[in-house]
């Protein structure tokens, strides 16, 4: 028998006498019979599992997992604890659909609570939603949310990750958020440029902190210049530098968002990942998707429910600010599990180990000749240097060596990323390895 | 049940990271947060008995019968959790060179070859992250169609019937389209000559799920795609419905442009409590230029591999970073493989025998919407329990909940009054569905003998009714320490 | 249920009460704040704003709805109360006093009902 179908045939036919048919095809009589399929689908024969199993195995192995990665840039390589895995491959969690029904979803509910406390304990905001699709989704839908009557352009900084810059180039054609882009300055947001670009028209600034090349930007500078001009200030942050690094509450960010895929989510091929959007209190009512708030049952007791409904699509239909409905609830509950693992020591040993190690790697990268560093100011654990030969090149060879080196900006830029994945064995392997590429480039 | 935070104690914590191994760089002070979060600090028993008691108050699939409708809650393949776990897919860095990726890649082409055989489309884009995102995508592509060929001023509008998913407008609107609602016809379809009124010039496109929300097949399917094209304006399917007819008849071939698919409904891949879902967008050639980069192509002959195309052509640009919900698709795809040609149809056929086997054996005690057989999913109606009794959708709903089943889709569509929509899925055996109807009819003879009795309801689980005003009214979303 | 004659309504279940030469206070009606069930919110217009006859000028939310509200007049929006965006009760509790904004240069009130025209067209409508 093939597929998950549990009925047997003898049950089939009598629940067809219950329903006064002959056969399953009469069911679907109504359905005109040229619009019905000739021939069977074009597909494969179904497999039994163990033969679906060989097949996939076959597939994944076609697929080549670096022993060493020092690539980022939007998708990072962090140690997932053991927890993190067991307890979000459990059953009521992987199989509940949206906790409608809050009685019976009262886990779910308090988990993502428990998930929004969590996001706004690092971002520093008041009111988080329960996640988005992603780091880029988040950002444009936070644009959408400074959007009023008399503003309606954002103005997106330089040094944002371009393909988070893409995503919300797409959203705002369609809604009608036009898009300018902030000038930088050696590898930061401009802050001369800023105070040009600013007017009445401008709903909002959006930073990266750190920023695509890993510099840290003068976020409160930039927020008080845009604050006094009436824009929002919307700052994208990295939830691991958030261990040590000022909050965007601090910032004095109105929005803050980010890709959440640090926190115990696998590289994946760049998904399911997590979006996680947090607020000030004045923009509660303009978070879009899903919001679970505390309250009580009938007799007293603590519960947990979804929230300010009025405000979703399922409500308020056309006249909805955002179509979210599924969102990534079980990302959302990774990294609430990943953070209540590390608690607020284990993170910020996570955030200081990729900051020294990067510290680390980019002073033996600057021993090597011919590689300077294209930035000067702070960075976190992302930096970008030059490569004297073909950064492809480069990449390419150290490949031969397990390395997934860093990801090529130009043909002679390159930007690094270490985590605490990389011991510092594996840093010197990376020095060594470089050396002997660049060394041999230059023999040839 | 305590929150995580209040199970916390200072110096508490799991040991997960080895002591640095290289100098300490200190980070710089002005860049510094002030003070550090308020994280839970847990001993790992803890963490593991804390979600253990979450989960004991979670209802999921494995739970019991969830027949929610229109979300097509079936059982989710444990195989397919097993696959998307390989290392040979979870440890894959998105910006990883081409030729390290071949198995990646293969995954997207094939997953991209059957669901186009199964809608009847041509392409196919993974980036949508969920039905609604997918929605968006396809708007997108509708809208970018009518402005490469100059007509994008005139055709503003979008046609979504009265009884669509409240995703469909707000999807709409967010593609830059005003919503024109096309009201239902009294057997729950498409009015076709108030279709007929609305079309016109200014027409981009229909949104249409068939079968509908009220889980009927709208046999003018072919007349209505036919109007809509003849004004100029293309056709998009909600594949929320898909389960009811893969195999059977496709999208493509009813006359539809653009669809999307929710492989957390149709294909089997877990909904995870909201989310990750994945909603891929699958178009006839027409569309195909638009669609979201990179695609994936086979290069040579012979020797061939597979390649990015980065080329933008006319697209829409990105919806989403990377490439969607890969893991999901990896679910999917083992599922497709699992069910082959045959399992696929036999799959709509048994969620169709399911469904009109439990609409026969409650149609006695509870109205239906509809009297005719339907396809996946049948809706009820307590309008007159509710007038009556007043017992309404709602009341039956939470008593439900007393028996351990997840209640039906509840006020959907909106087009019936005092719905309760009811999706049993195929994967339910005919004994689970014969306990659900001695259930619902319980329930129903609870709720002659005492009515007032079911405001109640329920009774046994972990919290009961909320205070749900009370929640909107002040909101509270975040624990205060 | 009351229907006050210190003031007129609207078809579409809107007061208008007169404060001042030219300046009219609007609220909802009794019976549909009834209707509406609880309120848990309500989304204001700005003062400035223009308000034309039996056009939406505002919405308000329950736990599962949200419906517009009606100009009853035509003018231009001189004060919203914003006391209800912290206590949206008050239009369930104390419906004739929870007014939603103040309008002035009204125009446009030929349609406007009696209190007793008015509790005569709920009953039909019922």
């Amino acid at each position: 028998m093939a597929g998950y179908v549990p009925s047997t045939i003898e049950e089939r036919k009598e629940m067809l006498k219950v329903c006064g048919v002959e056969s399953i095809e009469s069911l679907f009589e109504h359905i005109p019979d040229e619009l019905k399929l000739k021939y069977p689908l074009n597909l494969p024969s179904g497999l039994s599992e163990m033969g679906v199993s060989r097949t996939m195995q076959k597939i994944a192995a076609k697929n080549h997992v670096f022993a060493n990665v020092f690539r980022g840039a939007g998708a990072y390589h962090h140690y997932i604890p053991s927890q993190v895995k067991y307890i979000t491959a459990k059953e009521e969690f992987l199989t509940a659909y949206t906790p409608y029904q809050a009685e019976i979803s009262q886990g779910l509910l308090q988990s993502i609570f428990e998930f929004q406390t969590m996001i706004c304990e690092l971002t520093g905001m008041d009111v988080s939603n329960a996640s988005v699709y992603d780091g880029a989704t988040a950002a444009a839908e936070a644009i959408a949310m400074c959007r009023d009557r008399k503003r309606s352009v954002a103005l997106v900084s330089d040094c944002v990750d371009p393909k988070n810059l893409q995503v919300i180039e797409t959203y705002c054609e369609a809604n009608g958020i036009s898009i300018r882009s902030l000038a930088s300055k050696d590898g930061k947001t401009d802050i001369n440029a800023l105070e040009d670009e600013l007017n009445e028209t401008i709903a909002c600034v959006l930073l990266q902190q750190p920023n695509y090349y890993g510099l840290f930007e003068d976020a409160e500078a930039i927020g008080s210049i845009a604050h006094d001009k009436g824009a929002k200030l919307i700052m994208s942050v990295n939830p691991i530098s958030l261990g040590l690094m000022k909050t965007p509450g601090e910032c004095g960010a109105d929005i803050a968002v980010g890709e959440g895929q640090p926190l115990g989510i696998p590289l994946s091929f760049g998904g399911p990942y997590l979006g996680f959007m947090a607020a000030k209190k004045d923009l509660m009512r303009k978070l879009p998707g899903r919001i679970v708030g505390e309250t009580v049952d009938v007799d007293g007791k603590r519960a947990f429910v979804l929230t300010l409904q009025a405000r979703e699509q399922h409500i308020r239909r056309e006249k909805a600010s955002s179509n979210l409905c599924s969102n990534q609830a079980l990302c959302a509950m990774t990294a609430a599990i990943y953070l209540s693992v590390l608690g607020s020591k284990g993170l910020e040993e996570v955030s200081k180990q990729c900051f020294s190690k990067a510290h680390y790697a980019l002073e033996q990268i600057l021993k090597i000749e011919g590689f300077e560093r294209k930035f000067s100011g702070e960075f976190f654990h992302e930096f970008v240097t030059s490569c004297p030969i073909s950064a492809d090149k480069l990449l390419a060879e150290l490949e031969k060596y397990d390395i997934l080196g860093g990801l090529p900006l130009s043909e002679h830029e390159i930007l690094w990323c270490v985590t605490e994945m990389n011991r510092k064995e594996d840093i010197d392997y990376l020095i060594k390895a470089i050396k002997e590429v660049s060394q041999h480039a230059v023999d040839l | 049940m305590q929150l995580i935070f209040e199970k916390s104690k200072e110096g508490r914590g799991c040991a997960i990271l080895p002591e640095m191994d290289v100098a300490t760089t200190e980070f710089p002070v002005f860049l510094k947060r002030s003070t550090a979060p308020k994280l839970p600090q847990m001993a790992e028993v803890d963490i593991s008995r804390h979600y253990t008691e979450l989960a004991k108050c979670t209802h999921g699939v494995n739970d019991g019968f969830y027949p929610l409708g229109s979300c097509t809650m079936k059982y989710n393949p444990r195989i397919n959790e097993e696959m998307a776990a390989l290392k040979g897919f979870t440890s894959l860095h998105p910006l990883q060179p081409e030729h390290t990726v071949q198995g990646a890649l293969e995954v997207l082409q094939l997953a991209e070859t059957y669901l186009c055989e199964i809608t009847g489309m041509d392409a196919m884009t993974f980036q949508p992250s969920a039905g609604a995102h997918g929605e968006f995508t396809g708007l997108l592509l509708i809208r970018a169609y009518h402005k490469s060929r100059g007509e994008l001023e005139k055709r503003r509008k979008i046609l979504v019937p009265d009884a669509a998913h409240g995703t469909n407008p707000a999807s709409a609107v967010m593609a830059g389209f005003t919503v024109v609602n096309i009201p239902s016809n009294e057997q729950g379809c498409v009015d076709i000559e108030k279709l007929k009124e609305a079309c016109g010039d200014d027409t981009a496109g229909l949104m249409l799920t068939n079968p509908n929300t009220v889980g009927l097949f709208d046999q003018n399917i072919l007349e209505i795609t036919k109007i809509v094209h003849e004004a100029g304006g293309l056709v998009y399917y909600d594949g929320a419905n898909l389960n009811a007819i893969m195999g059977i008849v496709r999208p493509g071939d009813m006359g539809f442009d653009v669809v999307h698919l929710n492989l957390h409904k149709t294909f089997s891949t877990p909904h995870g409590g909201g989310g990750p879902g994945s909603g891929p967008v699958g178009c006839k050639e027409i569309l195909a230029p638009f669609l979201p980069r990179p695609t994936v192509d086979k290069v040579g002959d012979t020797d061939w591999s597979l390649a990015w195309n980065h080329q933008p052509s006319k697209s829409i640009g990105a919806v989403r970073s990377f490439y969607g919900n890969f893991l999901v698709v990896v679910k999917a795809l083992t599922y497709i493989m699992s069910l082959g040609q045959q399992g696929i149809r036999e799959a709509a056929q048994n969620a169709v025998l399911n469904a009109n086997y439990l609409m026969h054996c409650l149609s006695d005690l509870y109205p239906m919407a509809f009297d005719r057989y339907c396809m996946h999913e049948f809706v009820m109606t307590l309008e007159q329990s509710k007038k009556e009794m007043d017992v309404s959708a709602l009341d039956i709903a939470k008593a439900l909940l007393d028996y351990g089943i997840h209640p039906p889709t509840m006020y959907f569509p909106l087009i019936v009054h005092e719905a309760l929509m009811v999706e049993p899925t195929e994967t339910e055996s005919k004994d689970t569905l014969d306990q659900a109807v001695c259930i619902l009819r319980k329930v129903y003879e609870e709720a002659m003998e005492d009515p007032s009795g079911m405001h109640q309801r329920p009774l046994n689980t972990p919290v009961r009714r909320l205070d749900e005003v009370g929640a909107a009214r002040h909101p509270k979303l975040r624990y205060e320490f | 249920m009351e229907f006050r004659s210190d003031r007129n309504y609207s078809k579409s279940h809107e007061w208008v009460k007169e404060i001042g030469t030219d300046k009219v206070e609007i609220g909802i009606s009794d019976f549909a704040q009834d209707a509406l069930g609880d309120i848990v919110f309500v989304n204001l217009p700005q003062a400035g704003d223009e308000v034309e006859v039996q056009t939406p000028f505002c919405d308000v939310e329950s736990v599962k709805a949200v419906s517009d509200v009606y100009s009853p007049v035509s003018g231009i929006v001189c004060e919203v109360n914003e006391d209800l965006l912290d206590n949206p009760a008050r239009i369930n509790e104390e419906p004739f006093d929870a007014w939603l904004i103040r309008v002035e240069q009204v125009t446009q009130r030929e349609a406007l009902l009696s209190a007793e025209e008015y509790e005569d067209f709920t009953k039909k409508e019922a």
